[in-house]
């Protein structure tokens, strides 16, 4: 009896924090209507933030204190600044103290909560299905025989071939730097622009079923409807090659977008996909308002990267053969 | 009533004959007004496409077979009377020169070969859709082809921070027009398949005027002193997408170029 008490409290008290902790709705408020009488959720917004998407191990609690939290935060900076070495070939590209790099000089998602997940309650992925594992397991001989990173264009990680990046999802994860996102919205339809590759998910809220299962995208195909003053948007049809987090083809993201305050949007995500997880699985998240415009990201047009290091691995292929034909 | 039947239609052939005089397009619907959003703009939401051949070429050309062998008649060049008026862009001796030289080598150097942004005006004319997300501070053009995206500042106007391939373009209204006024180009996009180009110094002003509930009058006024001896205008009815199911696709082309692009990096079996 006791201990049926004590759990339901416990989950109440969860509850409460997951409504509070992250994005703290204001008493009373109420989002903005655009013309049309949708909220507005117009604007420029980041999603970046020092919480993990997964509970890190060793860590059992859901919530930190305020001071844990900001330890962790501290934490997460000093590691991604260590990552490069001042005066190295590395931190000509990304030296992560730089303004823009560093996300702790810039407006970012704050959160008590250890992780991004919330349900499991432990904060971790759920245990893949034997589909799963069997799927894993052939991506894995798939990417062997692509060989090497540096072998091919091909064979390297999509973020470095600009294909797409974390930010446009979906779900739309925070990227290492350029979380930034820009939302128009239009009568039946609501846009958002990442700076990442300019990817742009256009939602139509005209109730149009779901195109054919044939139709499939990186970033899927979108249908948006609102509840009330939350934005829910279910997505399917992808195409399985920019897996979130081993997702495949079979994968439905379902997002909800809320403004609790003139400066955030809470956004939360389940993630649902039978031929990899046991079970589905929620995160939560929100969107801090932050200062625009955003910049054009012609990240394929400039990949000097790309280009570069593959010339750079056979002019060292060619000069191993040099050395081998001498010896 | 026959009185103010006649007074309409000679108001409304006054408008049409001043219409057709700015911009050159026959057979415009006079004076007509599009329906408003619930902010009083006139409504240009939608997914919208050209139905010509400027892509290819923006001047007059006749049909001519594909520049890929194997592509057959599938490949293969439809003609068309161009858009540009007075029929030839006024081009300085030399820039002419270099056209005719991208022409030549087009196979290579066409950003649309390789994926690149398209830039502007040619985002406009391309063989794919794009749609108008219409709001009161933005108007976004979102193009299927490589995702390519522009952002109209309908206030808060700033210079171009730098230079970009899609330009830095701010908007207004005038009466039924949305006109837009984009710089900040690089040099690198082109306006077709033909080899036609630009500098940095490119200046475009577009404008936008609903002619009917599924067409807009799209015209645009090209300047650019280092390539062309005076400013040229080019002009065109764009077509809404009017099916119920009508969406943007992804056309995320980085993939289809990258064998062409660094194929020949490809690490070779070791001898």
């Amino acid at each position: 009896m006791s201990r049926v008490v004590l759990r339901t409290a416990a989950a109440v008290a969860a509850v409460f924090l997951s409504v509070t902790i992250t994005t703290a709705q204001a008493p009373g408020y109420r989002a903005p209507r655009t013309p049309d009488g949708q909220p507005d959720l117009q604007g420029f917004w980041t999603n970046a933030t020092y919480t993990p998407l997964e509970r890190p191990d060793g860590v059992t609690k859901a919530v930190y204190t305020s001071e844990e939290a900001e330890a962790a935060i501290k934490q997460a900076a000093l590691r991604e600044r260590a990552q490069t070495e001042p005066g190295t070939t590395a931190d000509v590209h990304y030296d992560f103290s730089q303004f823009a790099l560093d996300r702790s000089q810039s407006t970012f998602v704050r959160s008590l909560r250890t992780s991004l997940i919330v349900d499991p309650p432990d904060g971790k992925i759920p245990p893949v299905t034997a589909e799963g594992k069997r799927r894993l397991a052939e991506r894995a001989e798939a990417a062997k025989r692509l060989g090497g990173r540096w072998d091919s264009a091909e064979s390297n990680q999509l973020d470095d071939r600009c294909l797409i990046m974390a930010g446009p999802g979906p779900p739309m994860m925070d990227a290492a730097y350029n979380s930034n996102y820009h939302i128009v919205q239009a009568p039946g339809q609501v846009m958002i622009l990442t700076e990442m590759i300019h990817d742009v998910r256009i939602i139509p809220l005209d109730g149009r079923p779901q195109p054919d299962p044939k139709i499939r995208q990186w970033m899927g195909v979108s249908r948006g409807r609102w509840e009330g003053d939350t934005l829910v948007v279910e997505t399917t049809n992808f195409n399985g090659k920019n897996p979130f987090r081993g997702s495949t083809e079979n994968l439905k993201v379902t997002e909800r977008l809320r403004r609790v305050s003139d400066d955030t949007i809470e956004y939360t995500f389940t993630i649902e996909d039978p031929s990899m997880w046991t079970r589905p699985w929620s995160a939560e998240s929100a969107m801090k308002k932050t200062v625009g415009p955003i910049f054009e990201h012609a990240c394929h047009e400039g990949n000097f990267g790309l280009y570069n290091t593959l010339v750079g691995a056979r002019l060292e292929e060619q000069r191993a053969a040099e050395e081998r034909k001498k010896k | 009533m026959r009185n103010r039947f006649l007074i309409a239609t000679t108001t409304a052939c006054a408008v049409a004959g001043l219409v057709l005089a700015m911009t050159g397009v026959a057979a415009q619907t006079p004076a007509y007004r599009a329906p408003r959003t619930p902010d009083g703009k006139p409504n240009l939401n939608g997914i919208w496409q050209t139905m010509n051949t400027a892509n290819w070429n923006i001047e007059a050309h006749s049909a001519a077979p594909s520049p890929v062998r194997d592509l057959g008649a599938t490949g293969a060049v439809p003609g068309g009377a161009g858009i540009v008026e007075g029929g030839e862009i006024p081009y300085l001796p030399a820039a002419r020169k270099k056209q005719q030289e991208n022409y030549a080598n087009r196979l290579k150097l066409d950003p649309e070969v390789n994926c690149y942004l398209p830039g502007v005006p040619r985002s406009m004319y391309l063989p794919y859709p794009f749609q108008i997300i219409q709001s009161a501070k933005h108007i976004m053009m979102v193009h299927e082809y490589a995702g390519a995206v522009r952002t109209i500042y309908m206030s808060e106007q700033t210079e171009a921070p730098a230079d970009s391939w899609m330009g830095w373009s701010n908007g207004r209204w005038e009466g039924e027009t949305l006109v837009v006024d984009t710089k900040g180009f690089n040099d690198l996009s082109w306006f077709d398949r033909a080899g036609n180009f630009h500098s940095e110094a490119l200046h475009v002003v577009e404008r936008f005027t609903p002619r009917s509930a599924e067409t807009l009058t799209y015209e645009a006024t090209i300047e650019d002193p280092k390539v062309f001896s005076k400013p040229w205008k080019i002009s065109m009815p764009l077509y809404k997408h009017v099916e119920r199911n009508a969406q943007l696709m992804e056309f995320r082309c980085v993939e289809f170029v990258e064998d062409l692009l660094y194929g020949h990096l490809r690490k070779q079996p070791s001898k």
